[in-house]
């Protein structure tokens, strides 16, 4: 038998070998910069600080508190060890009925209650990804209004193969999804052969923290239902919503319209909202009867684990815990964004006014120095390398105007975001200094300015590193 | 404002109407009649015994009397804050580097493993639908061993669009695979069109409950270097191998070549057999081709383990006081638990596959057919289900080219409810015969034989 070693490299599948996985945007980018020199108060004062990462902080030791008071939710404790063999077992994919029961409690609770949800549509997933396989063919198009969350590309464009159909949104109003857009979006996409599958968003917004209004969702459900196209919503930062308008999901909009309700499909997640990404806690609430039981039959690629759906059932049962977990992370969500937008805006740098997410959605128009994409990439080169702070520039999430940028603000601590707005008044300050000197080579004012930040050490480093070394003690979770 | 709605069917995917999560299966119709009807040894005896799930339950006591033990310190929740927050999909340093020696542990030391080439998702479900992602296209093929574990048709073809050409074993020679075997089903794919990017292969064998001989590894590893396609060893009953020398894992043969052309291969593992919690979905890909790594580390994106249960195995898996008296404990109680069925099967004249590995065995019953097929096979299996109460899983499930064998699981019960089970097959052997014997003094007409 010879052996013959072709000299070939090994191939791997088309999949494997593109770029679909989206870690060439320049949204990772900036995570690479801060990975290679991440901030610390201590040990890196000069080093790039992390706001880019949509990350919830806020509410953490509420959590950790319920945990202490309630050791019986966790199987590895004295007192919730008579759980675990049943829990370790469990691996069916219709998920803990009462971590079902208790993820619909909390799902009715962020929307004030106004509707209510069935545990039996409830269904763990990776996200939207399954989804489209579930909905769309590979080549099939899912039209979704821009600016949008980066990783929407690699979720649906990846495996699935489902082509983005940009929707655009413009500063002049708001960045509002029109019918017109969707219009001129859904005939564009036909002309060209390709047959759109639906429409995916995310309510509230990622990147613009903003929330839909009854007009809006109204248009939109009436026209997914004219062309009988799906309707997705990822609803994952529902409970961000830290101020009026309340937040209105699709739930509710269509318990008030004619509705083809086999269209109409939530994603959820507590990695926003409780602020636990680690857990992998996703979960798809689907109105169709089919796409619940093959969403089912697809979860076994993705279950949440047992030990984990068992400590979150008994969480998430406690309502009054529930209750008041939420009414104080939208406090200090609130109090968060209005500190940080008011810091921002005394030298000058406006957000676009909204009510919900971890971030805000930064207009640096005016500091460009062409007003382009490259010139927008120009400006964030020198916030990274310059300023040392990671955010995230418009064109990731493809927005159709340069000169947005993407600011997390959850994901530190007070002290960080004082030392994040002194950056940003040293900064203007010389850049105020240079514009003058440059007098005739800037046509606007500069006004940028990044202060210092400061690095709780808490706080989790960059999801890209590994976590810091942490003493190993008994998990008690 | 309102609209007319006429309700026509809204279009889904083409992977959403076909059938390939393959759940028409026989083998989750036996499942279905078990939870319609499922043996209690106080509330319902005469039940159906589950004997088609491969869950190991012998040694869970162990990792109980584990967590029972004091801790280190006394607060609960230090680096709760952090782990709740952790998503990196390199998953916990400390966990990859608890696994990675574990999974030498089981193979004796006889091999390394880096705990940078470990690739967490939820579950080796998870990990061999990845694996083949990244290694085929739609309508490519992945060459498999016949029997196989009935699941991976839906894992390797659903999703992926991927095909499974099957590699035919009998039992002339023990179902081991021959290079024979190997190149003709590389033909037959060769002559459909198909192009193979890979083999699996399942080591220790499930349903055979067989760990595959180095001679034969040996054989794959020329037979896929020379075809220069993938090979990928799902490892996922190791720890189960009823004694550590039987098992040679695809990594030592990598190690004594000197990780020559080891870019192909790529082993498959998970918690949910040895360990016996199929619920946390613990589940790794380790391999030796760097883009794999990388390209399978962007893609467990989608299927990530909790942070929580990456905390409590870091933990765990790192005691290696715990780990070497789990291993060695786990291998003994396995062993027994199938000499007691073997022998309990012997006694009515049933044989069984030689085995030395898994939490089930091979059962020949071809000698109860009236015809050697694969109908008559299965109607002896829904006989054996509504008779004797016992759901096993008939051989055409796992594409088994030859009628009549089953295979039966042992570990996932205490060992009374196996009793119940050795006592109920006895006695359907006992009534077979008895009318068997009846009737040949009655009349010329044979029985099943």
């Amino acid at each position: 038998m010879e052996l013959m070693n072709s000299g070939k490299r090994q191939l791997l599948s088309k999949i494997a070998s593109s770029d679909e996985h989206g870690e060439n945007s320049p949204y990772f980018d900036g995570w690479k910069a801060y990975d290679n020199d991440p901030f610390h108060p201590t040990q890196n004062p000069h080093g790039v600080i992390q706001m880019g990462l949509a990350e919830n902080q806020l509410p953490v030791d509420l959590i950790e508190e319920w945990i202490k008071k309630n050791p019986s939710a966790s199987i590895c404790t004295t007192e919730g060890l008579h759980a675990f063999k049943s829990t370790a077992l469990y691996q069916d994919y219709h998920g803990l009925p009462e971590f079902r029961h208790a993820v619909a409690k909390l799902m009715a609770k962020s929307r004030g209650g106004r509707v209510s949800f069935d545990p039996d549509r409830i269904v763990m997933a990776g996200g939207g990804e399954m989804l489209m396989f579930c909905l769309a063919d590979p080549g099939d198009g899912f039209l979704i209004p821009s600016p949008y969350y980066a990783a929407f590309d690699r979720d649906l464009g990846w495996r699935p193969r489902v082509r983005l159909l940009p929707v655009t949104c413009h500063s002049s109003n708001n960045f509002q999804i029109t019918l017109e857009a969707l219009e001129a979006a859904y005939q564009s996409a036909r002309k060209a052969n390709i047959n759109v599958k639906g429409l995916i968003l995310a309510n509230p917004s990622n990147p613009l923290g903003t929330t839909l209004d009854t007009s809006t969702l109204r248009t939109l459900v009436t026209f997914i239902n004219h062309k009988q196209i799906h309707l997705v919503c990822d609803e994952i930062y529902a409970a961000t919503v830290f101020r009026g308008p309340s937040f209105l999901s699709v739930s509710e909009i269509i318990q008030e319209m004619e509705c083809n309700r086999d269209l109409i499909h939530i994603v959820c997640s507590l990695s926003k909202d409780m602020g636990l990404p680690g857990f992998r806690v996703g979960i798809v609430y689907s109105y169709n009867d089919t796409v619940v039981n093959l969403g089912r039959k697809m979860s076994s690629f993705g279950l949440v684990s047992s030990q984990t759906q068992h400590l979150l059932a008994s969480m998430l049962s406690d309502e009054e815990f529930v209750e008041r977990f939420l009414s104080e992370s939208a406090r200090r969500l609130a109090s968060r964004h209005d500190s940080f937008t008011k810091g921002l805006d005394q030298v000058g740098i406006k957000c676009l006014k909204s009510n919900a997410g971890l971030f805000c959605w930064m207009d640096l128009r005016h500091l460009l120095k062409e007003p382009t994409f490259e010139g927008e990439m120009g400006l964030w080169k020198v916030i990274i390398s310059d300023v040392k702070l990671n955010v995230s520039p418009g064109s990731s999430f493809h927005c159709h105007e340069p000169g947005w940028f993407r600011v997390c603000f959850a994901n530190m601590d007070d002290e960080t975001v004082e030392v994040a707005l002194r950056r940003i008044r040293v900064f203007v300050g010389k850049y105020k200094e240079v514009e003058v000197q440059v007098k005739k080579s800037w046509q606007r004012n500069l006004r940028l300015s990044f202060p210092t930040l400061m690095y709780d050490e808490n706080m989790a480093s960059s999801p890209r590193m590994m976590s810091p070394q942490s003493p190993l003690v008994r998990a008690r979770t | 404002m309102t609209i007319e709605i006429e309700r026509p069917s809204v279009g889904l995917s083409k992977v959403a109407v076909s059938e390939t999560h393959c759940e028409k299966s026989p083998y989750f119709a036996g499942w279905r009649a078990y939870d319609e009807n499922p043996y209690d040894e106080l509330c319902n005896p005469s039940g159906v015994i589950q004997m088609g799930l491969a869950e190991n339950q012998v040694s869970l006591d162990l990792v109980e009397k584990y967590l029972q033990k004091p801790a280190d310190n006394g607060s609960t929740t230090v680096g709760f804050r952090e782990n709740a927050l952790f998503q990196d999909y390199h998953g916990l340093q400390a966990f990859r580097k608890a696994m990675a020696s574990f999974m030498e542990q089981i193979r004796g030391g006889r091999a390394k493993f880096d705990p940078d080439r470990v690739v967490i998702t939820a579950g080796a479900t998870a990990a061999n639908e990845l694996l083949t992602f990244i290694l085929a296209d739609p309508g490519d093929a992945m060459l498999i061993p016949t029997p196989y574990y009935p699941g991976f048709d839906r894992d390797l073809r659903w999703r992926t669009g991927a095909n499974i050409v099957p590699v035919h074993c009998d039992s002339s020679n023990d179902f081991d695979i021959t290079p024979e075997a190997l190149e003709a089903a590389y033909r037959e794919a060769e002559s459909k069109n198909i192009k193979v990017r890979g083999m699996l292969i399942t080591n220790p064998s499930n349903p055979l409950g067989i760990t595959i001989k180095r001679s034969t590894l040996e054989d794959i590893l020329d037979f896929v270097t020379r075809k220069n396609i993938h090979l990928v060893s799902d490892e996922i009953f190791s720890g189960s191998a009823f004694s550590s020398e039987d098992f040679v894992s695809v990594a030592e043969i990598v190690e004594a070549r000197n990780y020559e052309d080891s870019e192909r291969v790529h082993i498959v593992y998970s918690l949910s057999k040895d360990l016996g919690l199929p619920g946390f979905r613990v589940g790794t890909i380790y391999s030796y081709n760097d883009k794999v790594v990388t390209t399978a580390r962007r893609m467990s994106s989608f299927t990530l383990i909790s942070s929580q249960t990456q905390h409590l195995l870091a933990l765990m898996l790192s005691d290696k006081s715990f780990t070497e008296n789990y291993i060695k404990t786990n291998r003994q109680r396995l062993k027994k638990r199938y000499q007691k069925i073997i022998d309990g099967l012997k006694g009515v004249g049933i044989e069984c596959l030689r085995g030395n590995a898994g939490l089930f065995c091979w059962m020949n019953l071809s000698s109860l057919l009236e015809k050697p097929t694969k109908e008559q096979e299965l109607a002896l299996w829904k006989l054996i289900l509504h008779e004797v109460k016992i759901n096993i899983s008939p051989g055409s499930s796992c594409h088994c080219s030859e009628p009549g064998w089953f295979r039966v699981c042992f570990a996932n019960m205490s060992e009374q409810t196996l009793e119940v089970a050795l006592r109920r097959i006895h006695e359907f052997m006992d009534r077979r015969n008895n009318v068997k014997s009846f009737d040949v003094y009655s009349s010329d007409q044979l029985f099943s034989s």
